[in-house]
């Protein structure tokens, strides 16, 4: 994936010279995972270049780039440490289209390796889409998919609109097919990663290949689970994901960031407002604990494990669904 | 001009702020700053009336309503207007809430400054037509607006320079930080006026900085800084003239912090009684800067009764044509509820166009 994500930039920076990387450690170095790695020996130190180490200075001259032409793609090194700019994400890059009636939009995007499951230390594992998404003026998208990781960003440097690029880091080994052609699913479509009739898996960034391993697992307990891969965030792509569900009439949410107030409790409510009298359950979320991200060593207990998964599917499928999180605490 | 001449090639700013005119509008002897030509402080002038007629005709609408706020920068015209004067058409200047003085010095229409803050829309002009970027509310996030645009403007090709203003309290948020380091780092062309009238709100100077000047934070960026007497309008003119010169030319970003006051209060919803007194409201009165120019312009003999007359008539002029812009109708025709979903993103997404239906419906049920 991290290659896939190495392409896109290039191909993108080889494209339009109005692109721009930047950020910390992402020139020589290559970036701390190796993402921009060749970029700024390819295309140069104007093109590709390290930043003061500074997040709100990164996103707050990167709008003033936007706002004066340029596309910059900006990297925060990692989840936790894009708090500092969340000010000029939330007040300017957000907004400033709404602002200046449309006068001023804002093509920036910020690539943001996030989540858990690498042994990482604290601040280094957050999932922080919620805050994302919450925020309107803002695409939030994630890649579960090699392929997807390269046309997700290609789309993202390309839309008008600023993008949030969650990138999950402990997928950048990922290996699969890609193909570079640009006909892939536009940015902001959900797909169907796997067909089922019995329950919709409904997954995100790291957590796709979760769910799909998930659903392999459930043959055996004879269970045919759908997998969506909801690639968009935000925009929420209701079409897809209702059909589904419609189909099977059950649906789990998978992911990473803590349950309350998360992104799975969105997807449920608007499943549940769209697909009621189709649905032969509650929708149920499997996420991560309501804690601050835990310690390497406990990062197991937090995080959705496929076990996790097929017992909250077994109560889906047989129980009334329990009152208290005993779902989630499982 | 020449990139090493003085005081620009220093780091360290003055002890004192330094002026081209006294209080009394008396030239000072020997002043590093360069005396700008007739024309320019003529036209200072002017502008300088205009803008305070602007200022007292905005405050007058919020007393009738037709203001939501306003904060006033009555005091502050050698700011707003030298520093903007010193610009020109491929500049960029990015303002604050309290700039409106400088929007309207810079040719935006009045009607269009005050949208902001009469509550019709978040900003009421297009910021390419003139290059004025957004009035920015947020504390010194501008600053780092004006470091990028700049950058991309060297990048470009082109020979612009953004000129950011900020006021004393913003320079203590973390983002002034950030932006004078980019700044320094990467040699920008911008410039950073600090236009210190003396309070955040009511949180005074004392409070707010331990550095001997606001201009001594310029050093430890690598920044050439300057502090000025911000009350002489020649002396901001002369100052932000010579950092736009330089930037254009290569040299890099300056800091320069203009020592002022505000006469009002924070806004007109503010008490300013509770945390200064009026001596010294009534001591910078003394140093008033349309006074001083006018003293320093009348004794050389190039402002007579006629000029000011006809400048007089062209601020009430101006101020006729506030009002008349600001009537209601003007203002309901650009509150139109459907305008929520139009710029949110390129497109409205589905969830938008949805309640864009909403809305729709239950305009049309009101109406029925
Ligand atoms: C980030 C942020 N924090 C707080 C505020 C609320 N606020 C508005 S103006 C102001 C004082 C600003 O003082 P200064 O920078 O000196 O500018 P002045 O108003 O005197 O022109 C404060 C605290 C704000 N606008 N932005």
């Amino acid at each position: 994936m991290a290659g896939a994500l190495n392409a896109a930039m290039a191909d993108a920076l080889a494209a339009d010279d109005r692109v721009l990387v930047f950020g910390e450690d992402v020139g020589p170095l290559g970036g701390v995972f190796r993402v921009t790695d060749g970029l700024s020996e390819r295309f140069g130190e104007r093109r590709v270049f390290d930043t003061p180490l500074a997040e709100s200075g990164i996103v707050g001259t990167a709008i003033g780039m936007a706002m004066n032409g340029l596309r910059p793609v900006v990297e925060m090194q990692f989840d936790a440490f894009a708090y500092p700019a969340f000010e000029q994400i939330t007040s300017h890059l957000a907004k400033m289209r709404n602002r200046t009636q449309g006068k001023v939009e804002l093509p920036v995007v910020i690539r943001i390796p996030y989540g858990g499951g690498i042994g990482g230390v604290e601040h280094h594992c957050d999932s922080s889409e919620a805050y994302y998404t919450h925020t309107a003026g803002l695409r939030v998208v994630t890649p579960g998919t090699p392929a997807d990781a390269y046309h997700l960003l290609r789309d993202a440097i390309d839309s008008p609109d600023p993008v949030i690029f969650l990138e999950p880091k402990r997928r950048y080994w990922a290996k699969g097919e890609v193909a570079f052609d640009r006909t892939a699913t536009p940015m902001d479509r959900a797909v169907v990663r796997r067909t089922g009739k019995d329950v919709t898996l409904i997954a995100y960034g790291p957590m796709v290949t979760t769910a799909m391993e998930t659903a392999e697992a459930a043959i055996e307990e004879g269970w045919d689970v759908e997998v969506v891969d909801l690639r968009s965030l935000s925009p929420f792509d209701d079409e897809t994901v209702a059909a589904s569900v419609r189909k099977t009439g059950r649906a789990v949410v998978v992911h990473e960031a803590s349950g309350f107030c998360g992104y799975g409790a969105e997807v449920a409510a608007r499943l549940t407002e769209r697909c009621f009298h189709h649905l032969h359950a509650p929708i149920l979320r499997v996420t991560g604990l309501d804690i601050p991200y835990p310690a390497p060593k406990l990062e197991e207990h937090h995080l959705p494990s496929v076990d996790r998964i097929l017992d909250t599917m077994a109560r889906l499928q047989w129980d009334d669904v329990p009152f208290e999180n005993e779902v989630r605490g499982a | 001009m020449t990139l090493t001449s003085l005081p620009l090639r220093h780091l360290l700013p003055s002890e004192t702020p330094i002026g081209l005119l006294d209080a009394d509008g008396r030239l000072i002897d020997g002043s590093e700053l360069t005396m700008p030509g007739d024309e320019v402080l003529l036209d200072l002038h002017r502008r300088m009336v205009v803008g305070r007629r602007f200022d007292t005709q905005a405050t007058a609408l919020t007393k009738q309503g037709r203001l939501a706020v306003y904060p006033s920068s009555r005091g502050q015209e050698a700011c707003e207007v030298g520093a903007v004067v010193a610009l020109d058409a491929q500049d960029w200047l990015f303002p604050t809430y309290r700039d409106s003085v400088a929007l309207v010095t810079r040719g935006v229409d009045p009607v269009q400054t005050l949208t902001l803050l009469q509550g019709g829309w978040h900003l009421g002009y297009d910021p390419y037509e003139l290059r004025v970027a957004p009035q920015c509310t947020p504390l010194a996030t501008n600053t780092l607006h004006a470091v990028g645009v700049a950058h991309a403007a060297r990048y470009k090709g082109e020979d612009s320079v953004a000129l950011v203003l900020l006021g004393d309290g913003a320079t203590s948020e973390g983002d002034t930080h950030e932006a004078l380091n980019f700044a320094g780092v990467w040699q920008t062309p911008t410039v950073f006026l600090v236009q210190n009238n003396g309070y955040a709100i009511s949180v005074p100077m004392s409070k707010q900085n331990a550095a001997p000047s606001l201009a001594h934070k310029g050093i430890g960026y690598g920044i050439p800084s300057l502090l000025i007497d911000g009350n002489d309008p020649a002396a901001v003119y002369s100052a932000v003239r010579q950092a736009v010169e330089t930037a254009r030319a290569g040299g890099g970003p300056t800091l320069i912090e203009a020592v002022t006051y505000r006469i009002e209060a924070h806004t007109n919803a503010d008490d300013a009684s509770r945390y200064r007194d009026s001596d010294e409201v009534a001591a910078w009165l003394g140093r008033d800067p349309l006074d001083r120019l006018e003293a320093y312009l009348t004794g050389r003999g190039l402002l007579d009764d006629a000029r000011r007359e006809a400048v007089a008539a062209e601020a009430e002029a101006f101020a006729a044509s506030v009002r008349k812009g600001m009537n209601a109708d003007v203002v309901s025709t650009v509150v139109r509820p459907q305008s929520l979903f139009d710029h949110v993103y390129a497109e409205r997404t589905a969830a938008l166009r949805e309640q864009a239906a909403m809305l729709e419906a239950e305009l049309a049920g009101e109406e029925a």
